[in-house]
């Protein structure tokens, strides 16, 4: 075998063609997420500085601001200027229905992984053709209308709603248990709205669950319960994670909902943030609530990353 | 080397491809250089990870050399992109279009190349001959079995009659009846249709039936460039030796040396004179290999040119491996063909002889 | 002991009721508002009998029509329109070495799934504003285009690059290897095969632009009222079984387009 000598031009010739080629392509390739990146930009990332700069500026009477730096609208979420001697008051009204959201967003976050993971778990043991069934059923509610769905639950639970006119007819109750406009209506519409957000992450994260290790678990004495939290849920933890966020995040930011089932009484956040920019006609503090809320979510999604990041993929 | 324009149909010069960059760099080839001729069937052979695709890609212009020359009947087609190349390519996977008919994928490099239609249909029908597929060629390519895809595969690379043919491990995803049928049907379309085929695969029995000539690789070089008879009975080196059939290997010590023959000593007292590669230098510790079929136990422990004891009997239908542990302490395999009357039969424990004529033993670097 | 039991390893005890229970709470909320479209009384809570006037109600009313209108021009332009967006984004970002600043355009396609709506709904409404009172610029309907094509794009873009990430790439170099130019291996082998995708990407992008609310809801000028915004004005008003005529019609469409969207999925999967 003999190493032929090089020319040093055929070496650089062939390197900077694969340079060249190789990067125009790229390059050009590259360019075509602009579009995209641009609308996104424009209308999407823009705003989200607009509000930021909006926070810091100083309400104008008829909704809108007026261009003068103010921190008024982040003090004014915790206190309340006293018109007459202009101190400082603590004043907790919006801090309680941001921490009444958090609940909210909780306790749906808990309630829906509670039903939502034995139901996943059910559809990734039931055999594909079935599978695929109950993946659509579950789909179709993720994917259609909060609005109407919000709106079937309050045709059900109001005053003259199915649940009380059923009541009734039984005679159980005398007259109607008031549970539209309350906290109660709020909590059942948001596990409604967003259960499907929960089974389908947990589903795609169950079906690639493999089975041997399961039946590896029951080989080596393991009980039905053991199994299931000591290999089947720490193996779909990915999912659990994911679902969790996917409930989280739109549970706390809730706006239709609370809307439509709290009647402006008990408000959440995303109702609150709307007022600001309705008959509040206060947008830097509705800028400035969107923020915290921002930050909130931010926190949840650092969580997320930091929990998913990092750990070894199984499958 | 002397330049012989025309004669070779692709010349490789000292191509490297490293990939990564930084830390993470890793020279898939390491300065590769190679003469493939014409109308030849030349494989690439060696383990995963030895460069062997890598080169195929160079070739196919997949990938871009990091530095060196590619050379197609004397002219460079390193910048060439592939579809600029008179070269075409059988994938491991087939890489039909799965949305297009038999008879589209076949048709559809002369349709890129901007033939008449009526040349293009004759063509494909003449590739649906060749391969055999005339009936299927309305079906979808996920309509038909795994050999068929092969074929069709084979029809759509060779429709545009490339000057060369490169074939990535086109027989490892068939099972072991398919494969032995399509290494005799490649055989034949390489007669038939006169273009030279370059066959990447890591299965040496496949190499030593089809090629014409191999290039043994590992670890991103080419360590021996041969006929099959080359590389299985005059390895170059101890991982072809190794890569390449089975084969013993015995450590010995040189001691003496003649023009290409050298006197070694080994197991014990015993010596033999073997030839040795050209460009090695034999001296110290060397290793002496020898194929199993190559030696022949005798009952006798004297009179064979090695002693030792049987220890393992393995039967394998058509042949049977003897297992003898020499006297110091390493092992030796003979292998001896069954025939309906094997004339002497051993008991494991015996004391026994191995016999093998001095051309059988070859000298290689330790 | 008698006969022995066969375990199905897979079984856990109670989760196929609690699979049941949650099928049956996500359905007969929305069966009932369904079946009350067809009460023939004038309540939406009290049974009476069986008519299909409601519907009839609905779809001759003016405003409706106005509200589908508006709602069909703006989700169709903004199907269209975040659909080839995201396409071009979907091929832009994967088939090319990575490059500096990709995670970063991921993140930024994928922006407005981690945003909270309302978020997005005050933010562009302000942005809206401000345009309008700086530049004196409002592009009417147009706004509502904007702000759901910002909005449809990731969902259009999620099934669009899973098809190019799961596609064979090899299928790309034998077309090259075939004499196809780049451009010819695009448009004869990617393209072709990349249509599943694209369909999925814009049932979705049609869908979650169809049926918004909140965003539309704050960012709409006068007179454009949608099909969603038109339902929550008529649940101010006394309702009748109108609106749960009106509440069908939308349900229908959405299961019309998750229907498709998945059965164009499962077809890939084979």
């Amino acid at each position: 075998m003999t190493t032929a000598t090089l020319s040093p031009i055929a070496l650089s010739k062939a390197a900077s063609f694969e340079a060249q080629a190789v990067k125009a392509s790229a390059r050009r390739n590259r360019l075509l997420s602009l579009p995209a990146l641009i609308i996104i930009g424009i209308f999407g990332v823009l705003p989200l500085i607009i509000i930021c700069v909006y926070s810091f500026l100083v309400a104008a009477p008829y909704g809108g601001v007026q261009w003068q730096f103010s921190t008024d609208a982040y003090l004014n979420f915790l206190f309340q200027r006293d018109i007459f001697d202009d101190t400082l008051q603590f004043t907790p009204d919006f801090l309680v229905i941001y921490l009444r959201s958090f609940l909210f967003a909780v306790v749906t976050t808990v309630i829906c992984l509670l039903l939502g993971f034995p139901t996943a778990y059910f559809m990734a043991t039931r055999p594909p053709a079935q599978r695929n069934w109950w993946v659509l059923l579950i789909t179709i509610p993720f994917w259609s209308n909060l609005l109407v769905r919000t709106l079937a639950i309050m045709f059900i639970i109001r005053d003259e709603g199915l649940i009380n006119n059923a009541l009734l007819a039984l005679g159980v109750i005398d007259k109607p248990i008031t549970m539209l406009y309350t906290n109660f209506a709020i909590q059942l519409g948001l596990l409604y709205a967003f259960l499907p957000f929960m089974v389908l992450p947990l589903y795609s994260s169950l079906e690639k669950l493999d089975f041997r290790l399961v039946e590896a678990a029951y080989d080596l004495y393991a009980t039905r319960r053991q199994v299931l939290w000591r290999v089947i849920i720490p193996l779909s933890k990915p999912g659990i994670i994911a679902g969790c966020l996917l409930v989280f995040i739109p549970a706390l930011g809730a706006y239709v909902t609370p809307l439509i089932l709290g009647g402006g009484i008990h408000l959440m956040i995303g109702d609150l943030i709307a007022q600001q920019f309705g008959s509040g006609r206060n947008w830097p503090l509705g800028c400035a609530q969107a923020l915290i809320l921002m930050a909130a979510v931010l926190v949840a999604l650092f969580f997320y990353v930091r929990n998913t990041s990092g750990k070894v993929q199984h499958g | 080397m002397p330049e012989q324009p025309g004669k070779n149909a692709i010349e490789v010069r000292g191509v490297r491809k490293v990939f990564g960059t930084g830390e993470n760099q890793v020279a898939a080839l390491d300065t590769v250089s190679v003469s493939i001729r014409e109308n030849e069937f030349f494989t690439l052979l060696g383990p995963s990870g030895c460069g062997k695709t890598t080169l195929l890609r160079l070739i196919a212009g997949f990938d871009f050399p990091t530095a060196g020359e590619i050379l197609l009947h004397g002219q460079d087609i390193a910048p060439l992109p592939p579809f600029k190349r008179p070269v075409n390519t059988v994938f491991q996977s087939y890489a039909l279009f799965p949305h297009m008919t038999v008879a589209q994928n076949i048709g559809f490099g002369l349709e890129m190349l901007g033939k008449p239609k009526a040349e293009i249909e004759a063509r494909v029908a003449q590739m649906l001959k060749l391969v055999k597929m005339e009936a299927l060629k309305a079906r979808r390519t996920s309509q038909i079995s795994g050999g068929q895809q092969q074929r069709v595969a084979l029809a759509r690379a060779l429709a545009p009659q490339p000057k060369v043919l490169l074939l990535d491990e086109p027989l490892s995803a068939l099972d072991y009846k398919l494969r032995k049928e399509m290494q005799i049907e490649l055989k034949r379309l390489q007669h038939e249709t006169g273009i030279t085929f370059i066959f990447v695969t890591h299965d040496q029995e496949e190499a030593l039936t089809m090629s014409d000539r191999i290039a043994v690789m590992s670890a991103g070089k080419i360590l021996q460039v041969g006929t099959p008879r080359d590389i299985y009975d005059r390895p170059a080196e101890r991982f072809v030796a190794d890569f390449i059939g089975e084969t013993n290997f015995l450590q010995g010590t040189v001691v003496s040396k003649k023009t290409g023959v050298a006197t070694v000593k080994f197991a014990g007292d015993a010596t033999i004179a073997a030839g040795y590669p050209e460009g090695f230098d034999p001296s110290g510790e060397v290793t002496l290999v020898v194929r199993p079929e190559h030696a022949d136990l005798v009952p006798d422990p004297a009179k064979g040119t090695i002693a030792g004891t049987l220890s393992n009997i393995v039967y394998f239908g058509t042949d049977t491996h003897y297992h003898v542990r020499l006297e110091g302490g390493q092992d030796f395999i003979v292998r001896h063909q069954n025939s309906r009357s094997s004339p002497v039969t051993y008991a494991t424990g015996a004391k026994v002889g191995i016999q093998f004529e001095e051309d059988a033993a070859r000298v290689l670097k330790y | 002991m008698a006969e022995p039991r066969v375990m199905d390893i897979k079984d856990q005890p109670g989760f196929r009721s609690i699979a049941i229970i949650c099928l049956l709470v996500l359905y007969v909320p929305v069966l009932i508002l369904m079946i009350f479209s067809l009460n023939s009384g004038s309540l939406v809570t009290h049974w009476e009998g069986v008519t299909l006037s409601w519907y009839g109600t609905a779809l001759l009313n003016e405003e409706f029509h106005n509200a589908a209108r508006n709602t069909l021009i703006i989700s169709i332009t903004a199907t269209i329109v975040s659909t080839i967006c995201a396409t071009l984004a979907a091929i832009g970002m994967t088939r090319v070495k990575p490059w500096r600043g990709l995670a970063a355009a991921f993140m930024v396609i994928n922006l407005p799934l981690m945003v909270p709506e309302i978020i997005t709904a005050v933010a562009t409404l302000s942005f809206f504003a401000l345009i309008a009172g700086t530049f004196g610029l409002n592009f009417g309907i147009g706004n509502l285009i904007l702000a759901h094509t910002v909005f449809c794009i990731p969902f259009a873009y999620m099934p669009i690059r899973a098809r190019l990430e799961d596609m064979d790439l090899t299928l790309e170099y034998a077309a090259a290897d075939l004499y196809a130019t780049p451009w010819n291996a695009f448009r004869r082998i990617t393209l072709p095969l990349l249509v599943p995708g694209i369909m999925s990407g814009a049932a979705l992008a049609f869908i979650v632009s169809f049926d918004d609310f909140t965003i539309t809801q704050l960012v709409a000028g006068p007179g454009q009222t949608t099909l969603p915004l038109y339902i929550w004005n008529q649940i101010r008003r006394p309702m009748t079984p109108e609106i749960n005529a009106i509440s069908t019609i939308l349900l229908m469409v959405s299961i019309l387009f998750v229907s498709v969207s998945f059965l164009i999925a499962r077809r890939r999967a084979k």
